[in-house]
């Protein structure tokens, strides 16, 4: 009988082996841990630590940090740069607590065989879990220098001080540098919860909006990419796929297939296919050959109909959400509405790309996936090798904003080059099996129910959303579409929603306002038309619109301002004090209408209840013939806590109000009954250049001394929000249903 | 077949096939990281070269038509211990997210740049129409082109008084 991860193979040509092999000791990272793993909030190992929650599996600070004989420290971090800017700004954190210059410390990032296992990647965690251990390990590590700099300065522990520039100095003015003191010291000691952190007032590094260390190169051609990597005899291959999830493909016989001029090998099992060449042009070529066979849907006809009709059709299970029962006045206005969204891609501009190698029984998997030990386990598992013969090292890609294909690349890699011992082989997915196979941004639908009192108090809020999951994550081959092809098989898991506080479709569906009664509750789809899986900001997205778009209506026939109707709900100072932040530099209060198609509109959320506060005000106007909007002005207000770097937060509110603005009002996965049919940026347009708001401004809150909170997802929800009532204002109609796009708006305008 | 072709100033000689498009000669057989594969089809920018001056897809760009002729990619335009003006303004803007869209950003740019050293925001909008960026760094890039447009103002009337 043939082992479970078989695969038949063919090699045509067999050249030397060159390839790069590194195998490193896994010691001490075998165990699973249990921290921020996932999406959902972490649970800590013991309750009786008080260490912040990425140190607990981790506690020794040599894990984290290193300092070597000439002063230079390593800093170690199991989260990844995604375009975000995670990596400088985790660096800063770093240098600030050890009080060191930036360009003395380096930095690496997720890789199996050295970093702490710090879970995904993802929810906005990882200046809020990894920028608070790091923080808190760099500190030790500040303390212990002093203290053992003490007998070596002849003196007293108290009135030593490090002075920024890696050196600890005694109050007579001689010094030592950290290198002297760190030869002389083990790091292999446990992190305290209780070490003193350095205060704001003296910040040398945090606070400052140090440049982003990857940027020269990406804008000079360095090797920046895992997609520019080239290692000494690298095969590139193309899998086989049908067009869409849901098919399979007939090939020509292995022996046709064999016949074609460039191929160095093709590797099967069951409806797994992949080609493998010397040359990538070749790999195209030939994959393009096979596509041209017949492919037809496996199981049933994708429904078709409105989000409402497709989802509320299929088996659902509830969860309740917030219930909330207190008396009030008698209720004087009633208003329900129904808001939705549909299936959306991630995007990302470089399709997804994986390079594996195995050598002398160890497999290499260079992977630009957010949970980079799952890569390993779901290749462990897939290949049926142990854990510490898989070494998985993350190498960036483009902008991911969830789980695209990248997981599923990285597995398909590894078993090509299971299958091809000896030589690296590099799959790039194309754009159109990455539109065609990525898990997407799931579709959803809300309904709502809001009364109002005749003092315009909120008395009545029932509230009930549906969605299929936002989170299949993998951790095993069950999770990855090569797992599902094999022979033999690892079927798909039953999906499960993340729990409260941090959701998934529920995500955000518990408004922060304060409401008397709340009846919230979540119907969670376990299987939906297609796969679906994170794409940034998950369930908030819809939640945070639906809630924003529905205050509006409350305020509009209340006939009162919705940041009024807002802030008479709303108890938390410091959500208060962003929404009049912004709206105090948009000049919300002193807007006035430019006449017809022209309107303002604002949306407001606390990221998950327990990340940064946004609050995004647009203006905007509409030209009614072609439905086109233009954003004129665009402010988001954030307060995410301790800044860390403030151009970084800049960046990503922005470009997350960019993205969502994108979503909002040209994006949605077009299918038919056999599949989907985006495929390409035709079938599947974002935003370009010409779309994009004419200003864009954001106002970070200083918080000095506060938590760092989440920031990467926090203007998703506002934004999307936002356009929806700004295009109530300017046109009279409320649209519920996104996209909001200009040939819907078109349609409804034309009849005004 | 064999094709001649300059990149980037130096005269370079590949082999193969007539069809494979300039993309991936560039990236695979002379070892440019720059232009980037995004979508094969010409939507979305990030393979953007020039060729004999003028920007195009290099996904699109079958190698058999570029015979002789000059190919310049964003290595051409400067390295990071000596960036080119353009170059240093996008990172002077910290014009990047991701990143991976900002070659072929930055090539497109250049070629409204050489034409026009002044352009306004509406004609840096139209100009970069065909150049996706996924992350929503558009106002960074639109400054980043600015900003080297005012630089190469201010060089062109050092030029003019001297």
């Amino acid at each position: 009988m043939m082992p479970s991860n078989a695969l038949t193979t063919t090699r045509r040509n067999f050249l030397g082996g060159a390839g790069l092999l590194v195998a490193f000791s896994l010691a001490g990272l075998s165990s699973a841990r249990a921290a921020a793993t996932g999406e959902a909030e972490p649970e800590g190992v013991g309750a009786s630590s008080a260490l912040p929650d990425d140190l607990q599996p981790f506690p020794y600070l040599d894990a984290w940090i290193r300092i070597d004989p000439a002063g230079r420290a390593q800093v170690f971090t199991g989260k990844v740069e995604l375009g975000q800017g995670i990596m400088t700004a985790l660096l800063q954190v770093a240098a600030e607590e050890l009080d060191m210059p930036p360009h003395l410390v380096s930095i690496v990032t997720g890789d199996t065989a050295r970093t702490p296992d710090e879970g995904l990647t993802a929810a906005s965690h990882s200046m809020q879990y990894g920028g608070t251990a790091l923080r808190l390990a760099a500190a030790n590590v500040r303390m212990l220098l002093q203290r053992a700099a003490a007998p070596m300065l002849d003196t007293d522990e108290a009135g030593l001080e490090t002075t920024g520039e890696g050196t600890i100095r005694a109050p007579d003015g001689r010094s030592i540098g950290y290198g002297a003191v760190a030869a002389t010291l083990s790091l292999h000691v446990q992190a305290q919860a209780d070490v003193p952190l350095r205060q704001p007032a003296t910040f040398r590094t945090m606070g400052k909006s140090l440049p982003r260390l990857d940027i020269p190169g990406k804008v000079t051609g360095a090797v920046s990419f895992i997609q520019d990597m080239r290692l000494p005899g690298m095969l590139h291959a193309r899998v086989i796929r049908a067009p869409a999830e849901g098919m399979t493909l007939t090939l020509p016989s292995r022996t046709e297939i064999e016949a074609m001029p460039g191929l160095y090998a093709f590797v099967q099992d069951g409806d797994f296919a992949a080609v493998v060449c010397e040359r990538e042009w070749d790999a195209v070529r030939i994959m393009r050959q096979l596509l041209a066979g017949q492919s037809k849907r496996k199981n049933g006809a994708i429904p078709t109909g409105t989000i409402a009709d497709i989802l509320k059709a299929l088996p659902a299970q509830d969860y309740p959400i917030e219930k909330v029962a207190h008396p009030t006045a008698a209720a004087t206005t009633r208003l329900s509405a129904r808001y939705a969204r549909p299936w959306y891609s991630h995007g990302s501009i470089g399709p997804s790309c994986a390079i594996a190698e195995m050598k002398g029984g160890e497999l290499t998997i260079w992977s630009h996936s957010q949970g980079i030990f799952d890569v390993r386990r779901v290749a462990a598992n897939l290949l049926d090798l142990s854990e510490d013969k898989v070494h998985a090292i993350h190498v960036q890609g483009a902008g991911c904003y969830g789980q695209n294909g990248a997981d599923d690349v990285a597995a398909d890699a590894a078993l090509i080059a299971h299958a091809l011992p000896g030589r690296p082989v590099r799959l790039q997915w194309m754009r159109e099996q990455e539109f065609g196979w990525e898990p997407l941004g799931a579709g959803m639908v809300t309904e709502v129910v809001a009364e109002l009192d005749a003092d315009n108090r909120i008395v009545t809020w029932n509230y009930d959303v549906w969605s299929p999951p936002h989170n299949t994550r993998p951790t095993s081959a069950n999770g990855v579409l090569a797992g599902w092809e094999v022979t033999h098989a690892f079927p798909p898991p039953e999906n499960v929603p993340i729990p409260m506080p941090a959701g998934d479709g529920s995500r955000n569906s518990n408004p922060l306002y304060a409401l008397p009664n709340m009846d919230v509750n979540f119907h969670f789809i376990p299987k939906g038309p297609f796969r679906s899986s994170a794409m940034r900001s998950l369930g908030a997205h819809l939640n945070v619109f639906s809630i924003e778009s529905m205050f509006d209506e409350l305020a509009n026939a209340a006939g009162i301002d919705p940041l009024t109707l807002r802030l008479d709900h709303m108890s938390e100072p410091r959500a208060r004090a962003v929404m009049m932040a912004g709206a105090e530099a948009f000049g919300w209060q002193t807007r006035r209408p430019k006449g017809k198609f022209h309107g303002y509109g604002m949306g407001f959320a606390r990221y998950k209840n327990l990340g940064a506060y946004c609050c995004v005000f647009l203006e905007i106007s509409v030209e009614p013939n072609t439905g086109f909007i233009t954003v004129q002005r665009a402010r988001a207000a954030v307060d995410c806590g301790e800044v860390v770097n403030p151009d970084g937060v800049r960046n990503q509110v922005e470009g997350g109000l960019i993205q969502s603005l994108s979503w909002c009002t040209r994006e949605a996965i077009t299918h038919d009954a056999e599949r989907r049919t985006s495929f390409d940026w035709s079938s599947y347009p974002i935003l370009r250049f010409a779309d994009v708001p004419v200003e864009i401004d954001v106002d970070v809150l200083p918080r000095l001394g506060e938590p760092f909170l989440g920031v990467a997802e926090a203007s998703q929800g506002p934004t999307s929000a936002a356009l929806a009532n700004a295009l109530a204002d300017a046109t009279g109609v409320r649209f519920r249903e996104m996209p909001l796009s200009p040939e819907k708006l078109r349609r409804a305008l034309i009849a005004l | 077949m064999t094709v001649s072709l300059i990149v980037n100033g130096q005269r370079r000689t590949v082999s193969a096939t007539p069809d494979t498009p300039l993309l991936y000669v560039l990236r695979d057989d002379l070892e440019l990281n720059a232009a980037k594969y995004g979508c094969g089809l010409g939507q979305c920018g990030a393979c953007t070269v020039h060729l004999d001056g003028k920007a195009v897809f290099s996904c699109l760009t079958p190698i058999g038509a570029t015979q002789e002729r000059q190919v310049t990619t964003l290595e051409g335009l400067g390295t990071q211990a000596q960036p080119g003006i353009l170059q240093q303004a996008f990172i002077d803007e910290q014009a990047a997210q991701c990143g991976y869209c900002i070659a072929g950003m930055i090539m497109r740019a250049q070629s409204l740049l050489d034409r026009n050293p002044a352009p306004s925001d509406a004609e840096i909008r139209r100009h970069m129409q065909p150049n996706l960026c996924r992350c929503g760094t558009h106002h960074r890039i639109i400054r980043a082109i600015k900003r080297a447009s005012a630089v190469l103002g201010s060089q062109n009337g050092k030029g003019d008084a001297s």
